[in-house]
């Protein structure tokens, strides 16, 4: 299964005016694979991540995702995909719901397909009873787990998470996780951007990005072992201590 | 068109679950209405006035009364000395003071010319002037009727008639305006801050990585305003007939015509409001100040045109709500036809264009 190649990015760059926002990036991502995507802040994630999910033109370079090219495919992307905010994203002020209806309308699903999928997720979620409340009245943690429920609800093959588990518990989080685990056993590919490195030894493989450049791209273990580290938290510091932007 | 309409009706949700807005939205307008229909009035009634009559005469006594039984004026103290004049106006709330000379009917029936002062509290320059005219109009009439058996050498009759407002209710000039300020107010505002408000939670990156078209997230958000906004009409013009007696005098559905493209109009301005901003309080100053306050300022509903400097009189003719108003009067107070106002016609579909394809442009370049 490590084979099936979903993203592929080819010397991937982005420039406004003067400024490199993320240099020639390349890298693959295989299907089902947690992909763990890091850097400071300023490092040039965030861009990387919006050219890959279509929503920011390259400059130059190429990257095919799902199987579709950025530059002409961006239309067949969006249906391939999932994504998660790093604001939470779901509307407060509908229900559990009217939010699953939302945005599996949006998504092409069929009424019929919404109803029986929204029953199974909520059973899932043991949400049963708070179908009908509306989400702002959702403690953090369900809210977060309902997100990512929705990010994935019409089956992408890839869902990106953008910092997903900002502000949440160490218990939420771990749950959290284990929602991601079980999608990438669904065959779903994670790509993941985040700042805890405890959740960085969770990924597959995981890229470092340093002022607007991939500088390691490895599992966990390869890394630490590369740079003879104990923890990834190490790896980061290192890295990171070499960038010369600021925030 | 089923995430459309999914979508419509996802908006509905946020505006009906909003009990504040939704409050904006449908009583703003009948507040506003009733607000500048009633209370903030041009028209000037009982008001307080002081005579000092240092004649005491028939003559006097007969234009008194006639000033006493007019709707405008409220006798509210008799004076006995001049010096008490500049106190009543101080303490008195007084607008007017009449001051008759001593030998009033004397003079007049025996040197054929008398005199009366008529003071005014001039710190409100046009009530003043309304007000003396008032005493005036009553002076003259009486003195009409004095001279009525009589042939005089040589007299100008003036006739005037107040064609279209006879009354001249004040009414007729708040509804246009009313109408041009709180369609602007709605759609502008409220469809800038609902977008803007997408931005702030986050959601509209979501919508925009969906396979959602731009142009179906923008269509499903003015939409809903676009209907409040219908319903706002509908109530305006509900109120203005049976509540200020001002009935449509033209053609309902020109009238119609016109306040769908002056929607559409204000409806792109709130796009391009969002377009600028992704903090709902900065596009809700820029809504006030950007577009309320001309509208209220210069488009000749609150302050005549031109009255107005050469530069602002310049500037009035960017404010699509001068141009809607005009019609709103034209239309619905004078009854005229399509033909009559094509031009106005033409400059605000101009604008609503221009608006719409600008805002648009900007809406396809934030993407980038």
């Amino acid at each position: 299964m490590q084979n099936e190649i979903v993203i592929k990015t080819d010397k991937l760059t982005k420039k406004f005016g003067d400024f490199i926002a993320a240099n020639e990036i390349t890298f693959e991502v295989f299907k089902g694979e947690i992909f763990g995507f890091l850097g400071a802040n300023g490092a040039g994630k965030t861009t990387a991540m919006k050219m890959l999910i279509g929503i920011s033109k390259p400059s130059s370079g190429n990257a095919n995702i799902a199987g579709f090219d950025v530059y002409k495919n961006t239309e067949d992307i969006k249906r391939s995909i999932g994504y998660m905010s790093q604001k939470f994203s779901l509307y407060e002020d509908l229900t559990v719901k009217e939010n699953l209806m939302l945005f599996g309308g949006i998504y092409g699903l069929s009424d019929e397909v919404i109803e029986t999928k929204t029953n199974e997720l909520l059973e899932k979620l043991g949400l049963q009873n708070d179908a009908n409340k509306l989400v702002g009245s959702l403690p953090l943690g369900w809210k977060q787990k309902l997100a990512f429920s929705t990010a994935i609800f019409h089956a992408p093959k890839i869902v990106f998470l953008d910092e997903p588990t900002g502000g949440v518990d160490p218990i939420t989080r771990r749950q959290f996780w284990d929602m991601i685990y079980e999608a990438a056993h669904n065959g779903i590919t994670v790509f993941v951007t985040t700042h805890y490195m405890d959740e960085a030894e969770y990924c597959d493989r995981v890229s470092i990005m340093v002022d607007g450049v991939i500088n390691a791209l490895d599992s966990p273990a390869g890394l630490k072992k590369q740079f003879n580290a104990n923890s990834m938290d190490d790896v980061f510091l290192m890295l990171a201590r070499q960038a010369k932007r600021g925030d | 068109m089923k995430q459309l309409l999914t979508f419509i009706k996802k908006e509905f949700y946020h505006i009906l679950r909003d009990r504040r807005s939704m409050l904006v939205l449908l009583g703003l307008p009948i507040v506003q209405l009733l607000i500048f229909g009633f209370a903030i009035t041009t028209e000037t009634r009982n008001c307080n006035i002081a005579i000092l009559d240092n004649s005491k005469d028939e003559a006097t006594q007969n234009i008194i009364s006639r000033i006493e039984s007019s709707t405008y004026f409220d006798i509210e103290r008799t004076l006995s000395s001049n010096d008490q004049i500049e106190n009543a106006f101080k303490t008195g709330r007084i607008k007017l003071a009449i001051v008759f000379q001593s030998n009033f009917q004397n003079d007049l029936l025996h040197t054929n010319k008398t005199q009366m002062q008529i003071i005014t509290d001039a710190s409100d320059p046009n009530q003043a002037n309304t007000l003396a005219n008032y005493v005036s109009a009553i002076v003259k009439d009486y003195q009409q009727e004095l001279n009525q058996n009589k042939e005089l050498p040589y007299t100008i009759n003036t006739e005037i008639r107040m064609l279209y407002n006879p009354q001249l209710k004040g009414e007729y000039s708040s509804v246009p305006g009313v109408m041009g300020m709180i369609l602007l107010l709605i759609s502008a505002m409220m469809t800038s801050i609902s977008i803007v408000k997408e931005k702030e939670i986050g959601t509209m990156e979501v919508l925009l990585v969906s396979p959602m078209k731009p142009s179906i997230v923008i269509i499903s958000k003015v939409i809903p305003y676009f209907i409040v906004s219908l319903i706002n009409v509908i109530t305006i013009l509900l109120i203005s007939n049976f509540v200020f007696g001002i009935p449509i005098q033209g053609s309902f559905i020109l009238l119609s015509l016109i306040t769908v493209i002056y929607i559409i109009c204000s409806l792109a301005l709130g796009i391009l409001i969002s377009t600028v901003t992704s903090s709902q309080q900065a596009a809700m100053i820029i809504s006030l100040m950007g577009l309320m306050l001309p509208v209220v300022m210069l488009s000749g509903y609150a302050f005549p045109i031109a009255n107005m400097p050469l530069i602002l009189q310049i500037i009035s003719n960017v404010i699509p709500a001068k141009w809607y108003i005009i019609m709103v009067k034209d239309v619905m107070i004078k009854g005229i036809g399509l033909f009559e106002i094509w031009q106005e016609l033409l400059i605000i579909i101009g604008m609503t264009s221009f608006f719409l394809v600008l805002s648009i442009k900007r809406f396809k370049v934030r993407l980038q």
